[in-house]
């Protein structure tokens, strides 16, 4: 039987479990439903818990440990010149048993004949049902494979029948614990209160996670390459080359890269903090409630579009206008039809950021502006101000630290873009200040590393690691930044 | 026919004598919220230098009626309003009448303290600067101080102009919004319900500033507290359900009332 059709089994007692516990629950309470500390749904809850939780946890933990216990006794049975190799080739073995093991499931009765005549006909057999072999397997292999399949079904068996087992248990157990004085609703929410907390927990240790093994993987790149280097190295060369074939050593200078994502994070803000401000301003001082109630969502659809699109709408159509429209311009001013802004530049780059950016930063500021108490613009309306006065002299004033901590916000955006970079600034790592010339950034650089055939073990690859970690130290320590600032605005008014 | 003159003369007897002393005077006044009616054809005559109180149970409509009289209802989007509302001899709903002007002259004082988040000194300048009326800082000081002085705040605040108006305590901060809405010199203060967030002590202190704040303007105060409004005017408009009830003399309407709704409303009965 397999683990979801037990799965199926012990939700369907569940379900009974929480039936009956309401049931007995009602049969319980006689006349007065309030004769019971609580009502008969956290009855059938309780039982519900009981049935299934004990059940289900047993189920992940059999789940869990059962396949590295079958691996260890079919490993125990190996010849002694396997054991005796080393651990990556048993690794190896062991893979290819596991493979015969999944292909003789597939194999008919008369198949299964044929093999037990000619041990040397399993490769063919086994490429006949889709399972193919790296090479012919050694002759111990297929009892081992037989064994590795008696081992897991037995298994599969026995963990169904705890687990039915343990669902039952707890169904009847819990249905004879209901008594009128049980405090079903309290037990009920605590779990509830378990599941909640599991679940932020997860968010939690997932980001522990990821920080761990970038971690990992840059303290490695810096082995190889001092830390010095990396972060003031103003050459960024990492020379493609694979592993171990020498002359390997690139430069890997972060300042380029690092000068790329601040010029074209600045650029965008140029574009997204004045329209995205204003905007806000509109929505929340002047707009009626019926065009607020249709252009704020319609701006928000800015939001929604993926950042590829924003990408290849700066490649296809940004970029080569602005590079068609210089031409034009020096050709009037010099005679000379040359373009002065290349297709893929900080300016193509910048601009569309800041298109993308326009909703964060106006949707951002508008909540901050709609949250200035209505008392101050009735104070100021009320001593004759208008509203441009009211909104330039309280309401940006009394904004205003809000307002930076959502621009902030906006600009770690900005410095992890990467769809738009991408395709818009280019590749080249130079350190420049036209606006009109192509520059990177590190997101295009990790995209660059981690794209090609190389092995994670080299630094060329490895560098990716040590960018993304940078990169992430940056937005982190922005929005920490961000997020005391809006803490602090808050307090104002509690 | 010689009776009927003889009435009509009185009238206009009447209407010029209280006229003389009017500065502000509500006709048919009408407000609808969407379709909902808040005021029914409310005629009421505000005397110059004279604090009329408005009183009457909560929805009653006598809020709405104050923030017409300087159209303060204009910032709700739903909002509307017909009659006349004479402020001297202008009508203030004009459509060549400008709200900022007016507001100058009729300033208002919220129910909530509500200083701007700018320094003592900012709060009070904000209104002087907005309408130009001060060039130098001389001025604006003059301004400053002499406005914190008729609100009977100089004294508490002359050594920290600089710190913010929010830091200081609750009736403190009502007495800034006061000196705030003096400083821009108008005409008409109108005041809902100033010492409602305040203790006994603050309380008292507005009062005796409003005491003062009559000998220079002409005051409307919105009061959910009898004795209150009892203490601080001298006229009383009693609202109830959205229709003015009944106008006196405070001394009349607190000891005879002519109607029945107000001595019920006066002695606790409902409200």
């Amino acid at each position: 039987m397999s683990g979801s059709v037990v799965l199926l089994c012990v939700l369907a007692i569940g379900i009974v479990a929480f039936l009956l516990g309401r049931l007995r629950a009602n049969a319980l309470a006689g006349p007065k439903l309030s004769n019971l500390h609580s009502r008969p749904v956290y009855y059938g809850g309780f039982v519900a818990i009981w049935a299934t939780l004990p059940a289900l946890l047993l189920l992940a933990f059999w789940s869990i440990t059962a396949p590295s216990v079958i691996q260890s006794s079919v490993r125990g049975s190996f010849p002694a010149e396997v054991l005796a190799a080393p651990q990556a080739e048993q690794n190896l073995e062991f893979g290819m048993i596991t493979s015969i093991a999944r292909g003789m499931k597939l194999l008919s009765p008369a198949d299964a004949e044929t093999l037990a005549g000619d041990a040397a006909t399993v490769r063919t057999l086994l490429s006949a049902k889709g399972v193919p072999l790296a090479g012919d397997p050694k002759p111990y292999m297929l009892p081992a494979a037989d064994e590795l399949n008696r081992l897991t079904d037995r298994s599969n068996w026995l963990m169904t029948g705890a687990a039915v087992l343990a669902a039952l248990g707890g169904l009847v157990y819990a249905l004879r614990a209901i008594q009128p004085k049980l405090r079903a609703r309290n037990r009920v929410e605590r779990v509830v209160l378990g599941a909640l907390l599991g679940a932020s927990s997860i968010a939690i240790l997932t980001t522990i996670g990821i920080v761990a093994s970038m971690l990992g993987e840059a303290t490695h790149f810096f082995s190889m390459v001092p830390a010095h280097e990396f972060f003031f190295g103003t050459v960024w060369d990492p020379r493609f080359a694979a592993a171990g074939s020498g002359g390997s050593e690139g430069q890997f200078g972060l300042i380029p890269l690092l000068a790329g994502t601040l010029y074209i994070g600045f650029v965008a803000m140029l574009f997204a903090v004045p329209i995205g401000l204003f905007s806000a301003i509109y929505m929340a001082e002047y707009a009626s409630p019926r065009v607020r109630a249709f252009a704020k969502p319609l701006l928000e659809i800015l939001a929604g579009i993926p950042t590829i699109v924003y990408g290849f709408f700066a490649l296809t159509t940004v970029g080569p206008f602005l590079r068609d429209i210089s031409a034009q311009i020096s050709g009037l001013v010099t005679g000379d039809y040359a373009n002065f802004i290349q297709a893929q530049s900080v300016i193509t780059a910048g601009f569309v950021m800041g298109i993308m950016l326009i909703p964060y930063v106006s949707s951002l500021s508008d909540d901050i502006i709609t949250a200035v108490p209505r008392a101050l613009r009735d104070g100021s309306l009320g001593l004759g101000a208008t509203r441009s006065e009211t909104v330039k002299r309280v309401i940006l004033p009394a904004a205003l630290p809000g307002i930076v901590g959502a621009l902030l916000m906006t600009a770690s955006r900005a410095v992890g873009e990467t769809m738009i970079v991408v395709l818009a600034a280019g590749v080249a790592a130079r350190m420049q200040l036209n606006p009109f010339e192509p520059m990177t950034t590190v997101t295009v650089k990790i995209v660059n590393q981690l794209t090609g055939d190389l092995e994670f073990t080299s630094p060329q690859t490895l560098v990716a690691f040590a960018l993304g970690i940078t990169l992430f130290a940056l937005t982190l320590c922005l929005n920490i930044y961000a997020l005391y600032i809006v803490r602090k605005y808050r307090e104002q008014y509690e | 026919m010689n009776m009927l003159t003889e009435t009509a003369v009185e009238k206009v007897l009447e209407r010029k004598m209280t006229n003389s002393a009017l500065k502000m005077s509500g006709t048919d006044v009408c407000v609808f919220y969407g379709e909902k009616q808040a005021l029914h054809n409310v005629n009421l005559n505000i005397r110059e230098n004279t604090v009329t109180a408005l009183i009457g149970p909560s929805g009653c409509g006598k809020s709405t009626f104050l923030r017409t009289l300087n159209r303060m209802n204009d910032t709700i989007d739903s909002c509307r309003v017909t009659g006349k509302i004479l402020l001297d001899t202008d009508d203030i709903y004009d459509p060549n009448i400008d709200v900022v002007e007016l507001r100058a002259r009729v300033g208002m004082v919220f129910q909530k303290p509500n200083p701007f988040p700018k320094s003592i000194y900012e709060n009070i300048a904000y209104g002087p600067r907005i309408h130009g009326l001060a060039r130098t800082r001389a001025e604006f000081d003059e301004i400053v101080e002499s406005s914190l002085q008729r609100a009977g705040l100089w004294n508490e605040v002359k050594d920290r102009l600089q710190e913010p108006g929010t830091g200081l305590s609750g009736g403190q901060q009502q007495r800034l919004c006061i000196a705030r809405a003096v400083a821009v010199s108008p005409e008409v203060i109108l005041m809902d319900e100033p010492c409602s967030a305040l203790d006994p002590i603050a309380t008292a202190k507005v009062e005796e500033l409003i005491h003062e704040l009559r000998a220079n303007f002409t005051i409307v105060i919105v009061t959910h507290s009898m004795q209150q409004a009892a203490r601080v005017s001298q006229r009383t408009a009693m609202f109830h359900m959205g229709y003015l009830v009944e106008e006196n003399d405070t001394d009349k309407m607190f000891t005879n009332p002519d109607d029945q709704r107000t001595q019920d409303y006066i002695m606790g009965r409902f409200g």
